[in-house]
């Protein structure tokens, strides 16, 4: 999948790829798409969780081998 | 106009490290889901948030012998479990470190800049003799249970940890 800017969150543990993906979304455009780069399997389920309450639309993850990738399009100011 | 953000306010009243390091994932996730994120310190919860540095000043040889003992500060905070003496406090730090995973100090200043308000509970604060300057800059208050109930009535989330 396509995505305008890469976060790499590998290394990190809950909560710290949600609070950098959050931050990074204050720099993004709307419309803009973010891939998030992580090892933590928990971001399989908080990243839709956070982007449900945000406003914001999960694109979809994607696994290979240990690293897993979410795009997330931010869909709200 | 821009809408109303959904609260979530915590009363951190243990001051064991571990779950001061829950209660701040917590608050840091929930600012990171723009909730506005007050948390509450009462009791021994307010070691947390106790400077590091220097001596706790306080009046009368009771409240400084309990200063003494409870002396505080992110960095004395102990295991609520298998503390074994600080061994196992050092250890879990320890493996903390070797996964980059942030200490209580970075949660602390982390969870400031987001905006979580860090706020202390007066009447423990008066009961143990703790004033303003027992406290790191980060706290940005110090307020009554009327004040956090009132937090907690509007919140959609309020825990006690």
């Amino acid at each position: 999948m396509k995505a305008d800017q890469t976060l790499d969150c590998v290394g990190l543990y809950c909560p710290m790829p949600i609070v950098k993906t959050a931050a990074k979304f204050k720099e993004l455009k709307l419309g803009e798409v973010l891939e998030v780069v992580a090892d933590d399997k928990g971001i399989k389920q908080d990243m839709p969780a956070w982007c449900e309450t945000t406003g914001n639309e999960c694109l979809g993850i994607e696994e290979e081998g240990e690293e897993i990738k979410v795009y997330v399009k931010k869909t709200r100011e | 106009m821009a809408e109303e953000k959904e609260k979530l306010t915590i009363v951190v009243f243990s001051g064991d490290l571990d779950r001061a390091l829950a209660a701040f994932i917590l608050a840091t996730t929930g600012a990171s889901m723009g909730m506005e994120v007050s948390m509450f310190f009462t009791f021994w919860g307010l070691n947390i948030i106790k400077k590091n540095e220097g001596g706790i000043k306080s009046k009368g040889l009771m409240r400084k012998m309990l200063n003494f003992m409870n002396r505080g500060g992110s960095k004395r905070l102990k295991l609520s479990k298998f503390n074994m003496f600080g061994l196992g406090t050092w250890m879990m730090k320890k493996l903390m470190k070797e996964v980059n995973y942030p200490s209580i100090d970075d949660f602390i200043s982390m969870a400031h800049q987001m905006g979580v308000k860090l706020i202390a509970c007066t009447t423990t604060c008066g009961i143990m003799g703790l004033n303003d300057d027992a406290f790191r800059s980060e706290v940005e208050s110090l307020a009554g249970a009327a004040y956090f109930l009132g937090q907690a009535r509007e919140a959609r989330v309020a825990l006690f940890i």
